[in-house]
């Protein structure tokens, strides 16, 4: 087993293990946590890709300023638990039909990914090719390709970017009475 | 047995369903906007896999966009969520079933 073997079961075990983590805590900061070191084991993955700046902007955009947001929000509502009860009885969702159905479709799923897993695992894989030769890790090969053949959708990004801005600080907004 | 594409394709599909688990199970708003970002990474993982696959550079292209459009979606779902704490005190999403109170 060579290094990159190793490297991609060691952090895929980890990013598995810290995003069942997320959702089984009832804390979300501690969610927030586990999600942060979710996001470093897919970081080392991409480096396994040879996607380093992908990696470096995922642990920049992702790790450091998302999950931050994420962070922030938490501690500025201060709701450590989560208050469940008194709503799971009245909600039609929860009533036994429409959970028996949701638990079929979900085993359904499940099903599908054992599937899937086994007949990948059952068939001649196609490695990886030789990319030693001409860089798609070179941080000049992706702007170039950014700032010239997406360099519209660049453009519609940065609108997007400020509609969302400006809703972010409509809707926090305290209502003036 | 050297780590293929397949690989990468299993484990982004594990991501994913973790990712869809929480947003059926959890009852906290704000898990579930986590929730929202597993899956959006389990994606990030398939394009950079396939990018790599195909010695292509389009893929970590596709990735910078969802990053942004995550951005985005998570500074307007929080501040959906601190309007909606504000108005019910909760965080739960059974909490909020209708548009107008």
């Amino acid at each position: 087993m060579g290094f990159e073997t190793i490297g991609f079961y060691v952090l895929g075990a980890l990013a598995v293990a810290a995003s069942l983590g997320v959702i089984g805590q009832r804390n979300p900061i501690y969610s927030v946590m586990l999600l942060i070191g979710s996001f470093g084991a897919l970081a080392g993955l991409y480096i396994l890709l040879d996607s380093p700046f992908t990696a470096v902007t995922q642990i920049i955009v992702y790790a450091g300023a998302i999950m931050v947001l994420f962070l922030f929000v938490v501690m500025l509502l201060n709701v450590p638990r989560e208050d469940a009860a008194e709503w799971d009885r009245s909600h039609p969702l929860n009533r036994p039909g429409a959970r028996r159905l949701g638990a079929a479709l979900a085993v359904f799923l499940v099903l599908e990914l054992g599937w899937a897993v086994w007949h990948i695992s059952t068939r001649e894989a196609v490695a990886f090719k030789d990319i030693s030769s001409g860089g798609i890790s070179s941080v000049a090969a992706l702007g170039r390709s950014i700032f010239t053949d997406y360099a519209f959708q660049f453009e519609a990004t940065s609108i997007l970017i400020l509609a969302a801005m400006v809703g972010a600080v409509v809707l926090a907004r305290k209502e003036q009475e | 047995m050297d780590v293929t594409l397949n690989h990468y394709l299993v484990l982004s599909a594990i991501l994913f369903a973790i990712g869809t688990a929480g947003v059926f199970l959890r009852r906290n708003v704000i898990t579930l906007l986590l929730s929202i970002e597993i899956m959006l990474n389990a994606v990030n993982l398939t394009f950079v896999a396939a990018g790599r696959q195909f010695a292509a550079v389009d893929g970590q292209v596709i990735v910078f966009f969802v990053m942004t459009v995550a951005a985005a979606e998570a500074a307007v779902g929080l501040a959906i969520v601190i309007a909606l704490f504000r108005h019910r005190e909760s965080l739960n999403p059974e909490a909020f079933t209708s548009l107008k109170w």
